[in-house]
């Protein structure tokens, strides 16, 4: 299995430096180095002199990626790209545009996102683990059917819906908590109460639905109909068994967001005014700063990788027919 | 079965009382509203809440230049002067200088010009300026001495750096008091090279030596920085520069090139404020900018706060500088003012308030929410929450809701200092030019584009269809006919009207296009409008622009693009028509006629002149006015420079914006002031009444927890009864 992680690790380089292409084209596409420099430099009386020079303290004044005036090697390297990029391998992110440490800035959004994160997700995954076992264990009832339409309904409604609607008659109507906010130490709770059950709302829909399926499935399997043939009770059949092994696909589902987790939500952390790294990664789109955006893509790359060879390792651990090779 | 229900009973009701004792434990247990946003502890202190919604760039002075930042910088430096808080027009009073600064002038040989003398014969000005004594900084660890009397942290290396993470974990703090040097220090950041002022460029034609000494600096920085990325301190007092000087320990000189009456508006920015050589030093040391201490970060000043959290992402507070000088409220104002109760506190020590907490608010939703629960002291009105704010009779008068009223919420309105236009690029074959035949068809569309309408339908009626450049309140704005635009309305006995659309068709005739076809092919004419606004909000806008133009048979062809390609396109001059709006520096009219004015064009001068327009008589009076005092004189060449610009038409005027704002009735002398960003200082709060009332309109509602509770006893109990009928049935065999 070592070998296995090893080369898996190898063959996440030329993604690495592909998506770090991708991510530099994209931006220069839309933002040239002289647009960032205005932006920079306030917008109002910006002079050509002044852009030049932002761009030289900053070192946007080479070409992006190929430098034909150089010699040799250093018509690759003595680029933007290969002058922005080479450090992000050895996670150095640097200083962003506006002169601030970008792996500070990580570490301290990182959290305010896990707060929510990863309350919405422990607390969501039981909410649809046992909404999609009743609908399970009352299959073809008119609590299965039931939990379906509520399902598909919820499935319908616009995640921005929940976030307004639940601000509005949460924190507004009944006053029962903060709209938005966020604040360190145990009053965190207080603000972070609203996101997280927003969150497991809202993703009742879609999660009950596709764990019940996966409990339906292995409720017509013929281990369970020869468990139920030796007498097993029906709520044993269902914990000691389908449940154990519908959480396959369910553990290994999430195990390979756990990662992105870090990442944080767009929509909500706006909503919310939760400082987390999905706002500031938008921040930084806004302000055109290359600096945070490719630190930000590069990051989120390397987690989405970390996931999926976690993925392979959970599969071994939770399924011992499977061997990594 | 009996015994069971007996069972269920009693865990259903601990874990109502759990989730009842959360609720309880996490919010409810401090007596204050559940939905409080801020520390029980603040409840009923003189604590002043606003919010942002966008972090601020930069907050070194030599930087902070947009709104957003001046929000912070302007309560925390103090330049040498600042604006009449309740006085219209604008006013400039002193702020740390003893008195305004007159300018004095000198000719080429640097001899002595009497004060009236001709602008061609000053080659330069001079402003002597005398700062006030026994003004300090706030604490600040730069300023910390030991015993000896050598300053604490001034030579820091990474072990003393080791705990060091914040500023807050320097242990000792210090001040000094404020010097001339100090102000002249900062003059001379302006043209640091690694600052990048954004009025360096502005400034280097005006301050006498400002351009060249760029380049020594850049050039005394490779040297002492000798291939380091940071951690490099250039001490400025090291390199003079001619234009700015100091006389004795409480006097400063600026020398400019010229007649730049303008300057002493600058002195009232931020970017004129003292910063402490030794301040900059600290910072500047090797370290520092990897923690993120930098004075970007962390600003120090004389001001009547200082910033004690700098938490962009979430919360920025600031406190009242124990070290601050003191103020006094104005005693005088303009009409009214008194009977307004904002003449009051006059004469009172200021600030009034001890700490001011900025909340990030992203959304428009929970701000204005927030606001309406009494979490926050003021706000503004955006269009979704206007008609639940504001009712707009049928004259037009503006008055609030019933809802707001009973709130005891406050209406403040203000006529910005800003103006929004359509621009022809005047250097386009169709639009452009000063042929008879273009500005026909320039007037047409200006009379076709009806912005009481806009206005009406788009901005809820905040604003005024401007007549001009120049909105109300700045000198040279003129009222009654004089100030109505002949060619675009019609005078009436009780004003003025929009001609009709007859009268544009006519034009547009004239012009060579009748019923919007070239009279030379036959072919309807096709308009360009280049725009930055691409979203579905700007749609319903484009639409309406172009119905404007279809009034005259004509076909406009939106070109939408991303703001850069825009800038690109404006830079060029591949733009054909577009918008674009000004936001005023300062209150003079130079600011706002300097956007028709020739050598500021664009194209090729990268300039704020968008329309390239080029009028040798405009230009001429404009050097003319640029440096006059104010005076009948030069309201009436104004009044030219007006009747050219609108009889070439090179905008269609658009609409200065009006400003309205909202603020609870404990939130005192809140007047709206465009030009001061130190506003926060004379504002006063009621703290009892705005925490009595917070707890009054924010009484938790809990039935719908007990809704909640009782929902889920109603899912859960029918579905456990089945399940026991389903563990009780017996097996049954199903034939086939």
């Amino acid at each position: 299995m070592f070998a296995y992680i090893i080369r898996r690790i190898a063959y996440a380089i030329p993604i690495l430096i592909g998506v770090n292409i991708l991510t530099f084209y994209l931006f220069f596409v839309v933002n040239s180095p002289d647009d960032m420099a205005r932006l920079h430099l306030g917008m109002k009386h910006v002079t050509p002199e002044a852009i030049e020079k932002w761009k030289a303290s900053h070192g946007y004044d080479k070409p992006l990626l190929l430098n034909k005036q150089a010699e040799g090697v250093e018509q690759l390297t003595d680029t933007i790209f290969f002058e922005k990029s080479v450090r992000l391998f050895a996670f150095d992110f640097g200083y962003s545009d506006d002169g601030r440490d970008i792996s500070y800035d990580i570490s301290q959004r990182m959290l305010p996102s896990l707060a929510i994160a990863i309350p919405a997700l422990i607390i969501g995954l039981m909410v649809n683990i046992t909404f999609a076992m009743l609908m399970a264990f009352f299959r073809g009832t008119y609590v299965d059917v039931s939990g379906v339409i509520l399902c598909v309904v919820l499935m319908s409604i616009s995640g921005m819906f929940y976030i307004i609607g639940g601000q509005y008659l949460l924190a507004k109507v009944f006053r029962l908590m903060p709209i938005s906010g966020f604040a360190a130490g145990i009053d965190t709770i207080k603000f972070i109460i609203l996101p997280v059950l927003i969150g497991v709302v809202s993703g009742i829909g879609s999660g009950s639905r596709w764990y019940r399926t996966f409990f339906l499935e292995e409720a017509g399997k013929d281990y369970i109909r020869t468990a139920r043939a030796k007498g097993l009770s029906e709520s044993l059949v269902l914990f000691r068994h389908i449940l154990r092994n519908a959480l396959i696909p369910i553990v290994t589902g999430v195990v390979v967001i756990l990662p992105l987790l870090f990442m944080g939500s767009l929509l909500t952390e706006s909503f919310f005014s939760i400082p987390g790294l999905g706002s500031y990664t938008i921040d930084a789109i806004n302000k055109q700063d290359f600096a945070v955006v490719r630190a930000m893509v590069f990051l989120g790359t390397v987690l989405y990788i970390v996931g999926l060879i976690l993925v392979d390792i959970t599969y071994t651990i939770v399924d011992p027919r499977v061997r990594l090779s | 079965m009996q015994a069971s229900h007996t069972q269920q009973n009693p865990d259903i009701r601990i874990s109502l009382a759990a989730i009842c004792c959360i609720f309880l434990l996490l919010a409810g247990c401090d007596g204050q509203p559940w939905n409080r946003p801020y520390p029980a502890d603040d409840a009923g202190r003189n604590i002043y809440y606003a919010s942002f919604s966008e972090r601020p760039n930069h907050l070194d002075p030599a930087q902070s230049y947009s709104s957003n930042e001046v929000t912070f910088t302007g309560q925390i430096y103090e330049p040498p002067l600042q604006y009449h808080y309740l006085k219209r027009p604008y006013q400039l009073i002193p702020l740390t200088a003893t008195t305004v600064p007159v300018a004095h002038y000198l000719d080429a040989d640097g001899q002595p010009l009497p004060d009236d003398a001709e602008n061609k014969l000053i080659a330069f000005s001079y402003y002597d300026i005398q700062i006030q004594t026994g003004i300090h900084y706030q604490p600040h660890p730069a300023f910390a001495r030991d015993e000896q009397g050598d300053l604490l942290y001034a030579a820091l290396g990474e072990a003393e750096l080791e705990d060091i993470h914040t500023l807050g974990d320097f242990s000792v703090t210090g001040t000094r008091e404020l010097v001339a040097a100090d102000y002249v220090y900062q003059i001379k950041r302006l043209a640091h090279p690694k600052l990048h002022s954004p009025i360096f460029g502005l400034m280097s034609d005006y301050i006498v030596g400002l351009g060249e000494y760029a380049d020594t600096l850049e050039a005394a920085y490779e040297k002492e920085a000798d291939g380091r990325e940071g951690g490099v301190y250039l001490d400025l007092a090291h390199y003079p520069l001619a234009g700015a000087e100091v006389l004795d320990r409480y006097r400063y000189r600026v020398t400019i090139e010229g007649k730049y009456p303008q300057l002493l508006y600058w002195l009232a920015m931020p970017f004129f404020a003292p910063v402490a050589p030794e301040v900059d030093a600290f910072y500047s040391q090797p370290g520092m900018q990897e923690r993120n201490i930098t004075l970007d970060w962390y600003p120090v000043g004389t001001g009547p706060y200082m910033l004690t959290v700098n938490n962009p992402n979430r919360q920025m507070v600031m406190e009242r500088n124990p070290n601050f000088h003191g103020e006094h409220y104005p005693d005088a104002g303009e009409p009214g003012d008194r009977e307004a109760g904002l003449l009051d506190d006059a004469g009172k020590p200021m600030p009034f308030i001890e700490r001011i907490v900025f909340s990030l608010e992203k959304e428009d939703i929970p701000y204005w929410n927030k606001f309406l629960q009494g979490y926050y002291d003021s706000s503004g009105i955006s269009s979704d929450s206007f008609d639940q704010a504001v009712n707009i009779g049928a004259g037009g008068e503006v008055n609030l809701t019933e809802g707001m009223q009973s709130q005891g919420i406050r209406l403040n309105t203000a006529v910005a200092t800003s103006i929004y236009y359509t621009g022809f690029n005047m250097q386009d074959p169709v639009v452009g030019g000063d042929s008879e035949r273009a500005r026909k068809l320039r007037l047409a569309i200006s009379i076709a584009i009806d912005f009481e309408e806009y206005i009406s339908i788009f901005l809820n009626g905040r604003g005024i269809a401007a007549q001009g450049m120049i909105p109300p309140g700045i000198f040279g704005h003129a009222e009654g006919e004089a100030g109505i635009n002949p060619y675009v309305y019609d005078i009436t006995g009780s004003g003025q009207q929009r001609k009709s659309i007859e009268e544009a068709r006519r034009l547009l005739a004239e012009a060579g296009y009748p019923e919007g076809r070239d009279i030379r092919s036959g072919k309807p004419l096709v308009l360009y409008f280049d725009t930055a606004s691409t979203g579905p909000d700007a749609k319903a806008r484009l639409d309406w622009l172009a119905k404007q133009f279809d009034k005259l048979n004509l076909q406009l062809v939106i070109r939408g693009t991303d703001y850069n390609r825009f800038q690109d396109k404006m830079l060029k001059g591949t733009a054909q028509i577009f918008q674009w709006g000004w936001n005023a520096d300062y209150p003079d009219p130079e600011n706002f006629l300097f956007l028709l004015y020739g050598p500021n064009s664009k194209v090729g001068l990268n300039g704020e002149n968008a329309a390239n327009y080029s009028n040798p008589e405009f230009d001429r009076l404009f050097d003319e006015v640029k440096n006059m005092e104010n005076s009948p004189d030069r309201a009436r060449l104004i009044g030219e420079m007006m009747d050219i610009a609108r009889y070439d038409a090179p905008w269609v005027w658009g609409f200065f914006p009006k400003q309205f704002s909202l603020h609870h009735g404990w939130y005192k002398n809140s007047k709206p002031n465009l030009m001061a960003n130190n506003g926060i200082k004379y504002k006063r709060i009621l703290p009892e009444q705005r925490a009595a009332l917070q707890a009054q309109w924010n009484r938790p509602v809990l039935w719908p927890l007990y809704a909640i509770a009782a929902l889920l006893l109603l899912v859960v109990l029918p579905a456990m009864l089945a399940y026991r009928r389903q563990q009780r049935q017996p097996a049954v065999r199903e034939s086939h």
